[in-house]
């Protein structure tokens, strides 16, 4: 049957050839190389989700009186697009499970975008010839996280709208053109009922579509330029060895699809999220504490909060403090990722193209910058909750804030030193040392001795 | 054995959609679809882990990358074609300059309507929607008279007229009548963080502060709503208030200056 429907196909578009060699197409086995899936499928269950959750969710701002089964808002004004994200949660067959599997799934896709990022950052895999994967998947990392926050923005929940508040803060804080902004991305000043309709053609159609454009591109490369590969017997600069995509690998990689779908759904029953219901519907004048952000967007949140205090006036003109940590620090994060297979080449004076990947204990300052980087960030990210921290450990928020900003300057330099001094140590040693096996037997005497084993 | 092992998941599998099934035509709650869904998805998982770890043949293949780059006959003689063609394109050089200008009019055509986006911020910014006479409101409406406030409360009000209008939202709140006694204590403070905009929306009465929920911004109400710590980067606005022959509380003028976060106009 699945020959005659190759056959009929070649007859056509004679794709015999290329139809063999990507069936045997070879996949290396090492498990970090499947970090990247997990997005792959995360994606496409995000778009099926996120397509069901469509077709309830109506994106309008003007209000109504709330009157559904949630009984402690009857009556509440509340936006159209809070009241169906209500009845796509309380009054849809399914539909509470499917808005919880959605969001956690986008969790998990940014987990997992960061940790493929670290795979390739900590083995050089974004050395010539992979510059341009690199940056486009810089790109979706950067579409990831705005489509997480246009997503989590759209229900119109008190959460939802002190970060758009906040967002537009920032917006403001754009020098020159940053007013001008604000007014064009949000049509006027804020609050408008421009914003959910705005965010949800964002949300639902620009940013899935550059997301899938780019993911596609992101696959057409590493199909055209084959996987990179660790080290290994029978492995070299100019090959690729591993198991074949069909049927080995494709039976491995459908298990992963499994995998995360089972994650996600069992995350979705089990573990509420965002329950908008609690937070009540957004009013401009009325806050919430605590108030985080998801994760992925906690390293803006905290560097708001560590931010220097510091305006600066040029001219008659202001550029505000969110400025620094919440314009220019990402700026110039996002500038540094994307110029690294440049700086990381200028550094090691190498213009050859490499297909065998580095160990990250052979690279020490490469190893030693990605630890500062991901310590410096996770300080960050510590401090967008530094208010709950401050209520468990009944420790004033000021000192914890202030802790926080010497975390984030002390701990990327020692953790910098402290890998810098393992991985050259390692690299001396040639890896990890397995200490030789023994069994210890106690003599006559009431002594011992080592007897070694195989 | 393992066939076995694949089996049992595979008829797991097929039970926990049953489940699902019946979970959806008895209620349809959260907790048993969600379950029933992961442990179709999970026994599938491991039916086709099974399947590649044991029934599959483990053999190890090879790709020999022979597709990149071109071999140098090939470079070359695209260099060359591409250089010929641009000088060809180039040779008539007033026609080039004609084209980059029709080109940079044509995205300029194609970008305004960008300009339709929003409207021109003028001084929107700069003012709300306190005036000189505005009555203090609440939420509700009704005004705030002299005897409402205890001392050292705090609540959110409005110029009467504009209620809910976001920009003029503020924080009424009352100390000690020594410390305002031009006004038996009141004071009105802008309720926009002048750091990133939230509502500042916690009084420490025994610290005389108000404090964002947001980023923990505190600025010190008995000193003209100067920032005591956090990231905001000027002091809250006050608002001139006084109290009226009929006991309510009524504003003076509009803010002093311009209310919420710093933007590239404000002085």
């Amino acid at each position: 049957m699945i020959e005659r429907l190759l056959l009929w196909v070649d007859d056509r578009l004679g794709t015999a050839h290329f139809v063999r060699h990507a069936l045997r197409k070879a996949f290396p086995d090492h498990w970090s190389f499947m970090l990247g899936e997990i997005n792959l499928y995360a994606f496409v269950i995000l778009v099926a989700t996120g397509t069901f959750l469509a077709f309830f969710f109506d994106p309008n701002a003007a209000k109504i009186a709330y009157d559904g089964p949630y009984r402690l808002l009857d009556g509440t004004r509340v936006s159209h697009a809070y009241a169906s994200a209500l009845a796509l949660s309380f009054e849809v067959n399914g539909g509470l499970l499917i808005r919880q599997v959605h969001h956690w799934t986008a969790l998990i896709f940014l987990a997992g975008i960061v940790a493929h990022m670290g795979r390739i950052f900590f083995t050089g895999a974004f050395r010539k010839p992979r510059e341009i994967n690199w940056i486009v998947g810089i790109a979706l990392f950067g579409l990831a996280m705005l489509a997480g926050f246009t997503g989590y923005s759209l229900p119109d929940d008190l959460l939802s709208g002190i970060g758009l508040r906040i967002a537009d803060s920032v917006a403001l804080a754009v020098p020159v053109i940053g007013t001008w902004l604000s007014f064009f991305l949000i049509g006027g000043a804020f609050p408008t009922d421009r914003i959910i309709p705005r965010l949800f053609i964002a949300h639902v159609y620009l940013l899935p579509a550059a997301i899938a454009a780019l993911l596609a591109l992101h696959l057409v490369i590493v199909w055209r330029q084959k996987h990179s590969q660790f080290p290994g017997p029978g492995r070299t600069e100019h090959n690729v060895v591993g198991s074949p995509l069909f049927p080995r690998y494709a039976a491995k990689s459908i298990g992963l699809l499994l995998a995360v779908i089972a994650v996600a759904c069992a995350l979705g029953a089990l573990v509420q999220i965002n329950p908008i219901w609690l937070w009540g519907p957004y009013e401009p004048w009325n806050a919430a504490n605590p108030a985080q952000p998801d994760w992925y967007v906690g390293w803006l949140e905290g560097a708001l909060r560590l931010g220097p205090a510091w305006a600066l006036h040029l001219w008659g003109h202001t550029v505000a403090s969110p400025f620094w940590p919440a314009v220019l620090l990402p700026l110039v994060l996002f500038l540094v990722l994307i110029a690294w297979p440049w700086i990381d080449a200028a550094i090691r004076k190498d213009p050859a193209s490499h297909q065998l990947l580095d160990l990250p204990r052979n690279v020490p300052w490469r190893t030693a910058f990605g630890v500062a980087l991901f310590l410096f960030v996770l300080g960050l990210t510590l401090a967008a909750s530094g208010d709950v921290q401050a209520r468990y450990l009944h420790v004033p928020i000021t000192s914890l804030t202030t802790l926080y900003r010497i975390f984030c300057i002390a701990a990327p330099l020692v953790g910098f030193a402290i890998t810098y001094a393992l991985a050259v140590e390692l690299r001396a040693m040639g890896g990890v040392r397995k200490a030789p096996r023994v069994r210890l037997r106690r003599t006559a005497e009431g002594g011992f001795e080592e007897e070694p084993l195989p | 054995m393992k066939e076995r092992l694949v089996g049992a998941a595979l008829l797991v599998a097929t039970a926990g959609s049953a489940l699902f099934i019946a979970a959806y035509f008895t209620g349809g709650a959260r907790l048993y679809e969600g379950l029933a869904l992961a442990l179709t998805a999970a026994a599938l998982c491991a039916a086709a882990i099974g399947w590649a770890l044991w029934l599959l043949p483990h053999e190890q293949v090879a790709d020999e990358i022979v597709t990149y780059p071109s071999a140098p006959a090939q470079r070359a003689t695209q260099t060359g074609e591409v250089r010929s063609d641009v000088r060809a394109i180039a040779r008539p050089r007033a026609l080039v300059g004609l084209l980059y200008v029709a080109l940079a009019a044509f995205a300029a055509a194609l970008a305004l309507p960008i300009r339709s986006l929003g409207p021109a911020p003028r001084d929107t910014l700069f003012h709300t929607r306190w005036r000189k006479g505005a009555r203090v409101a609440r939420p509700n409406g009704n005004p705030v008279r002299v005897d409402d406030l205890e001392v050292d409360s705090a609540i959110t009000v409005f110029p009467a007229g504009a209620l809910e209008d976001s920009q003029s939202q503020a924080m009424l709140l009352r100390v000690p009548e020594e410390l305002a006694p031009s006004t038996r204590g009141y004071m009105i403070y802008s309720k926009l963080c002048t750091h990133a905009g939230c509502p500042v929306a916690l009084y420490r009465a025994a610290a005389k502060e108000l404090m964002c929920p947001c980023h923990q911004s505190v600025f010190n109400v008995l000193d003209d709503g100067a920032v005591v710590s956090g990231p905001a980067d000027h002091s809250l606005p006050r608002l001139p208030i006084e109290i009226a022959p009929d006991g309510t509380l009524v504003a003076t003028s509009d803010f002093p200056e311009p209310v919420g976060p710093s933007f590239w106009e404000r002085r």
